[in-house]
């Protein structure tokens, strides 16, 4: 059984990359490794974005009935008709990341700059790579290729496995 | 004295446990780190910190908005 101390490994399945999803896999993964845990980010499908030398992570509330914005004293919710006009993208985004940085959170970029700098282990998704037609040198030099064996090979060995 | 003080005031949830984790890393064993934060979810995740690390908090407390953190280095 676990006790406090020592659950020492971990892996995150990161299958998601728009601006809110990168959240939770980098700041678990990069506390985790503060906390002394070794820690292995598999990215896939979409989190596959997350690796992108060019990081351009962006945000829509379309059809997320749950996203709303403190604004006021309130919140406020996006109608879908008025998240589905054009330009909805860009604005949403940049509402999102100026708030982020008034609240103190960290971006993305530099979350996944402190990830790597513990050396959080990261492997992209050799299918995924495959599939989108993404080229390696459009990708950051950390993540090594696998697939789905690799993940497999650590997970097995890790105390917590997550999907996100 | 403490040995080193952080200033994480302002930061938010994990950049506290980040930067205090490296300010660490210059503090000699049995050296003890002050953290200054702002963030209120600080107060249970340095406890979090010290007890799956294994340094030692000495004292957790607040002045105001400001929580002060003393951690031993003995992780």
């Amino acid at each position: 059984m676990l006790d406090d101390t020592n659950a020492k490994s971990m892996t995150i399945i990161v299958t998601k990359g728009t601006l809110d999803w990168a959240y939770p896999p980098f700041i678990l993964a990069t506390t985790a490794a503060a906390m002394g845990i070794e820690t292995t980010m598999f990215f896939t499908f979409y989190g596959l974005q997350l690796l992108k030398k060019d990081l351009d992570t962006k945000i829509n509330p379309l059809g997320n009935a749950a996203m709303e914005m403190p604004m006021g004293g309130g919140h406020m919710a996006m109608p879908n008709i008025v998240a589905a006009m054009p330009g909805m993208t860009a604005l949403t985004t940049k509402m999102m990341k100026n708030m982020l940085k008034k609240k103190g959170v960290a971006s993305i970029e530099e979350l996944r700059e402190l990830a790597l700098e513990a050396e959080v282990k990261m492997i992209a998704c050799q299918m995924t790579m495959d599939l989108f037609e993404y080229k390696r040198e459009d990708m950051i030099d950390g993540p090594e290729l696998g697939g789905a064996a690799s993940w497999v090979d650590v997970a097995t060995k890790s105390d917590i496995n997550l999907y996100i | 004295m403490v040995d080193q003080v952080l200033d994480a005031k302002g930061l938010n949830c994990p950049l506290p446990i980040l930067r205090a984790k490296k300010a660490l890393k210059d503090v000699p064993s049995g050296g003890t780190l002050e953290i200054l934060a702002t963030d209120p979810g600080s107060v249970k995740d340095f406890e979090a910190f010290c007890r799956s690390t294994g340094n030692e908090m000495l004292s957790s407390a607040q002045d105001g908005d400001v929580y002060k953190f003393v951690i031993r280095h003995t992780g």
